[in-house]
């Protein structure tokens, strides 16, 4: 296994370690315990799963949803993997989520850990993919490659190449763009990538979006009406400047040197 | 969409839980959100910072700003906004907005000594009034000032001219604007005859070459430079951007061609790139013949400091006898014609803007010295590049300006107009642009870009200066004074003829005990004042009585006696023009928190306790000399304000302000579309004054070339700002251009229409020879202006250059963006941008605390040796928004001894380990 890979892996192996560590004192098992306790920002769920807390909570490590994966793309962790043991998660470079139109593992779980609700598999938000590495992305670099995009189940929709000027060159840059709105987080991109690492990975949600400031919309991306009649508020909000007594502390300290 | 209350709060609550850890949200709960948004009104607004001037649209919810976005209907912006423009929403609301009047008090009475304590508004102006009185009385118009703005709105700015202009009759009003455009101003009157840029931000894409010459507009005009580098990007065959500046900076990343040249010897590039084009036959001969004549002037004018030291620290005396004389270094020998150590009194301090026209073999004589040697070895800016390498870079320079059928708009700041010389350098970018015919025509031109969001629409246009009254009048023309009289129904001679004291002369006149009162409005002059130890000691231990009107507690603040809390932007009604002669308005979108008001309110409410008696008779004027006045005095027009239906007790409210033509703007008004007006409120009367005012002052401009379009026109919701003139409804887009300009003579092709400065007497490069005054009307003049030295340089013991400047998080002094946590956050504090050799050698690393010293004053910083500006060897640069590195306490008041700039680039510093 090549470089970025083993790298994470082993981040996580020395994390289990220390933590082991720390309980060399006590059993083994009570370790495993604690470890299946703690959430990973790093698992990806089968399609369906609820918010990491709730899903561990509910998931009773049965391994329907992993019987019942037609493509083997789902495993239970083992001792070691970057997830609670005995959870169901995959790997999208060894396989992706083939993104099944009836969603047998859905339909296995027992426990509604894999949300029932889940019919349509579009609808599915497992992760995003990121494209994380600009700098060797051959789409980014101007090659023709664009594969994540071509491949992508739900290509033009939660994968778009933006054409860009190149500045070395008369050749236009075919950037892949990932909209997470629509991105299910199946992996196919990342299997395919033709690089020896991928530069596009999926990342679980809480780990790939930002956030717009809800103080800010892109009025581009809007309705922009002017209203028309307006209705104006008669007083301000009273928390706005709520602290007088420290303005007038700091005016009365007088000038610093 | 339909959805009941209980799910609509659910779905508000996972939404904004949801949002809080980040997650994305499903169809259906963003669905549900927008439902919350349902309620927010929107309506269009202008970004509050830069003179870029984005549109916004801003949305608001229960009586508060909630969201913006950038405007894509705005031509400036097309929907974008730079992360400054991007927290509009935020700056209203930071914790420790002032909301009640603070007083200076003890045992409940006003003392200079006490603390400050909250008072009514009331109470507050029967402070201000007595104390206003008590100076006014003793020194008369001259012992009052006001620092004004470029960030007023058109109406503030205009009611606070009017008042202390017609009603107090002193012309001691100065905006901060002067430390950010009086050079260009200068630049434009005397080569244009007109204020304000003949081109338009659309040269950004019609042009073929973006030359920067001190203007990082990546950080300073960043959605400008967007478009810029868009250009660029799309026509990477045909488009070069050029960056002329004294240290690498965000431009650099875009440029094709980077030229780092040691301060003040821009001078001497200018005259390097006229001499090519004489040289190389590049001049547009017909273009020059029919539209242009050649001036020069005198160059013994002083750096705009005070003539006497009386008031010098004694560090400062070596730099501040400049100011009498100078020795002429190798250069400026060269430069100058003439020869190195002569001592050269500066004789012309007292009229530098005189100026003459010179033939054109003068003009040629006069650049001949600037060959290729002697510019490269002067201005190489960078010790580690090779002389060889820098005049290939000059060549290249002067290749894209005289290339044949290229255009090319050069684009500059404060790197011109904060400079010692800043007229000058000016006035040097029209000389390139004219002598080439690259001027006012699409994609060509020398374009002079703002700092401030109304530093055109308000501090110039309306005239907030000492100087000025609006559409381009000036207070010593007695042509000018009798229409602004007509205008504002003033008896004959109310207005005082003599020029007011510039800002940084209010700041030296409150240290001398000359003015002892000021009022600080919608600025921190402060902190934003070169040598502001001098100032700050000043406002705290003279007698003499500060009231600050702001939102938040300032630097200007903590040295006042009063301070007036302030409503913001969209907590009004106003108006801003951006650098492109643009006039955007807004509406109030909600109301000022707890007790504040509009600046226009505080003017309109302090202007009720004056009566005519008290202002309009006869009032002392030190050192008035006026054909047509008393010397020394305005004369008594009382009698004539009687005969003209004026009682001496009415007030200066009801004179100026509420008059009959002004009332008949009625509020409410269909414009408004149900918006408040705060103003209006705390008046408690009906009439409008925003609108009432903005129609008293348009009168001034419209037929004389600076025609605004009706009030109610710019709030139409199709219109994105219109550019002025606008004539028949129609903006212009080029001036000077018969195919754009109506103002310009049918075939003429070009006319330089501007009347000011447009009879000139005859000379050579020394003096004038024939005094008679020839007329050049409807002409530019092409100036030539030599290279001079900067009055204060590093030495062996101040052993660098100190320049100052902004950075894109921040706005100007702090007081809106330090109280928006996310920009604070990006930038918590001004750091010393140096080269990490320089560090080294003073036993400084990065991070380090280093203390910068000058003549003046010091503080500390901390070293940046890798960041975003990478000076050469030898050169520092300081941001001046953080007021704990208050760095004008190290900047030095040299000015531009004609537009009375402070050039706050260039100062001489050490810089230890702390």
């Amino acid at each position: 296994m090549a470089g970025a890979e083993r790298s994470r892996r082993d981040f996580f192996q020395r994390l289990a370690r220390g933590a082991g560590g720390a309980v060399l004192g006590g059993s083994v098992w009570a370790y495993l315990l604690q470890e299946q306790a703690h959430a990973t920002p790093f698992a990806l769920r089968p399609p369906g799963a609820l918010d990491e807390e709730d899903f561990l909570a509910t998931c009773i490590k049965c391994g329907q949803c992993v019987v019942d994966c037609p493509y083997d793309t789902l495993d239970l962790a083992k001792v070691g993997d970057p997830v609670p043991i005995g959870t169901p998660h995959f790997v999208p470079r060894t396989t992706p989520c083939f993104m099944c139109p009836d969603i047998p593992c859905v339909k296995a779980c027992p426990t509604g850990a894999l949300d029932p609700g889940l019919t349509d598999i579009a609808q599915a938000e497992m992760g995003i993919a990121v494209l994380v590495d600009h700098e060797n992305c051959l789409s980014w670099r101007g090659l023709r490659c664009e594969i994540c995009h071509r491949d992508c189940p739900l290509t033009n929709t939660a994968i778009t190449v933006e054409p860009h000027p190149r500045k070395l060159s008369k050749h236009a840059v075919f950037v892949p763009v990932v909209h997470s709105d629509a991105c299910t987080g199946c992996g196919v991109c990342e299997k395919s990538c033709p690089l020896p690492e991928p530069a596009i990975k999926v990342l679980p949600p809480a780990l790939a979006k930002g956030k717009l400031g809800e103080h800010y919309r892109f009025g581009w991306t809007t309705e922009n009406a002017i209203t028309q009649e307006f209705d104006p508020a008669e007083v301000a909000p009273e928390d706005i400047g709520s602290r007088l007594q420290e303005s007038m502390d700091y005016l009365n300290e007088g000038l610093t040197p | 969409m339909d959805s009941s209350r209980r799910d609509f709060l659910k779905a508000s609550i996972a939404a904004s839980s949801a949002m809080a850890v980040g997650l994305p949200l499903s169809k259906e709960a963003r669905a549900l959100a927008s439902q919350a948004e349902k309620n927010w009104q929107w309506d269009k607004g202008v970004c509050r910072f830069c003179g870029t001037g984005c549109g916004l649209l801003v949305g608001t919810h229960n009586g508060r700003v909630v969201a913006t976005k950038g405007d894509p209907k705005a031509p400036v912006n097309k929907g974008l906004n730079c992360i400054k423009g991007y927290f509009n929403a935020k700056i209203q609301y930071g914790k420790d907005r002032i909301t009640q009047p603070l007083l200076r008090m003890t045992n409940g009475k006003f003392d200079k000594k006490g603390k400050f304590q909250p008072v009514s508004w009331e109470k507050a102006f029967d402070v201000m009034e007595e104390q206003f009185k008590k100076a006014y009385n003793e020194l008369g118009p001259t012992g009052v000032a006001i620092f004004g703005s470029g960030q007023y709105t058109i109406q503030e700015g205009y009611v606070s001219a009017k008042l202390m202009k017609a009603g107090f009759r002193s012309n001691n009003i100065d905006p901060n604007a002067r430390h950010c455009m009086a050079s260009a101003v200068v630049g434009f009157i005397q080569t244009f005859g007109i204020d304000e840029p003949a081109g338009t931000y659309d040269d950004l894409e019609l042009t073929d070459t973006v030359v920067t010459w001190g203007a990082n507009m990546a950080e300073m005009h960043p959605i400008l430079w967007s478009r810029a580098a868009d250009n660029r990007l799309s026509h990477p065959e045909r488009v070069r951007v050029v960056n002329l500046t004294t240290q690498r900076n965000q431009c650099s990343t875009v440029a094709d061609l980077e030229i780092v040249f040691r301060p003040g010897t821009d001078l001497a590039i200018w005259n390097y790139l006229a001499r090519e084009i004489l040289h190389r036959d590049a001049m547009d001969k017909d273009f020059v013949q029919k539209h242009c004549v050649f001036a020069t002037g005198p160059y013994d004018i002083g750096y705009g400091m005070r003539g006497t030291d009386k008031f010098a620290f004694a560090a400062e005396r070596d730099t501040q006898a400049k100011q009498r004389e100078i020795t002429l270094d190798k250069w400026e020998a060269i430069a100058q014609r003439k020869t190195a150590g002569m001592k050269v009194k500066q004789t012309h301090t007292k009229k530098p803007v005189a100026h003459w026209m010179i033939t054109f073999e003068e003009f040629k004589r006069g650049v001949e010295p600037y060959t290729l040697d002697f510019v490269a070895e002067l201005a190489k800016g960078d010790v580690d590049e090779s002389l060889e390498d820098f005049k290939k870079k000059l060549v290249q320079l002067a290749d894209l300006y005289c290339e044949k059928g290229r255009k090319v708009a050069s684009f500059w700041t404060m790197g011109f107009n904060q400079h010692y010389r800043g007229s000058w350098v000016n006035e040097q970018a029209y000389m390139v642009h004219l002598l080439l015919g690259k001027h006012a025509q699409p994609g060509n031109g020398a374009f002079s870009l703002t700092g401030q969001p109304s530093a055109c629409g308000t501090a110039r246009e309306v005239g907030t200066f000492a100087h000025r009254l609006p559409a381009d009048m000036v207070v010593f023309n007695p042509k000018h004074r009798a229409r602004a009289e007509k205008l504002w129904k003033l008896p004959a001679k109310t207005l005082n003829p003599k020029t007011g004291s510039h800002i940084v002369k209010i700041m030296r006149d409150l240290e001398e005990g000359k003015i002892k009162f000021a009022w600080v409005q919608v600025n921190n002059p402060f902190q934003a004042t070169a040598n502001t130890n001098h100032w700050l000691k000043a406002a705290r231990e003279m007698d003499n009585f500060i009231v600050c009107s702001d939102p938040y507690p300032t630097i200007s603040g903590k040295v006042a006696d009063l301070i007036l809390p302030s409503a913001m932007i969209f907590e009004k009604w106003g108006a801003y023009g951006n650098a492109e002669r643009r006039t955007q308005m807004w509406r109030q979108q909600c109301p000022p928190p707890g007790q504040a008001r509009s600046d226009v309110w505080q003017v309109l409410e302090f202007s009720k306790r004056f009566k005519l008696r008290e202002v309009w008779g006869e009032k002392p004027i030190p050192g008035l000399q006026d054909a047509d006045f008393p010397p020394g005095k305005l004369p008594d027009v009382l009698p004539a304000a009687q005969a003209m239906g004026y009682s001496p007790d009415a007030t200066l409210y009801d004179v100026l302000f509420a008059t009959p033509e002004n009332k008949r703007y009625r509020w409410p008004d269909p414009v408004a579309k149900g918006h408040d007006n705060c103003t209006v409120q705390d008046l408690g009367e009906n009439w409008f004054p925003e609108k009432a005012l903005f129609e008293e002052y348009a009168a001034f401009g419209r037929g004389h070339m600076h025609d605004l379009a009706p009030f109610d026109r710019y709030y139409a919701d199709d219109v994105r700002g219109l550019k002025w003139p606008v004539v028949d409804g129609k903006e212009t887009q080029w001036r000077f251009n018969e195919k754009y300009d109506p103002y310009v003579s049918a075939g003429s092709g070009f006319e330089f229409y501007g009347p000011a400065l447009k009879a000139l007497p005859t000379g050579d490069l020394d003096g004038v020879t024939d005094k008679n005054k020839k007329s050049l009307k409807g002409k530019a003049k092409i100036f030539f202006r030599p290279y001079a030295a900067p009055p204060e340089q590093p030495d062996d013991n101040y052993d660098l250059w100190l320049c100052t400047g902004r950075v894109l998080e921040h706005w100007h002094t702090g007081t809106m963006t330090r109280r928006v946590p996310e920009l604070h956050r990006a930038v918590p504090a001004a750091q010393i941008f140096m080269h990490p050799e320089d560090a080294k050698k003073r036993g400084l690393s990065r991070n380090d605390v280093a203390v910068i010293e000058s003549r003046r004053g010091k503080v500390k910083a901390i070293v940046e040796t890798q960041g975003r500006n990478r000076p050469p060897k030898g050169y520092t640069f300081v941001p001046f928004f953080d007021e704990s590195v208050m760095i004008n306490k190290v900047t030095l008041d040299v000015t531009c001894p004609m537009s009375k700039e402070t050039d706050y680039k260039k100062c001489a510093i050490k810089v230890y380990k702390a």
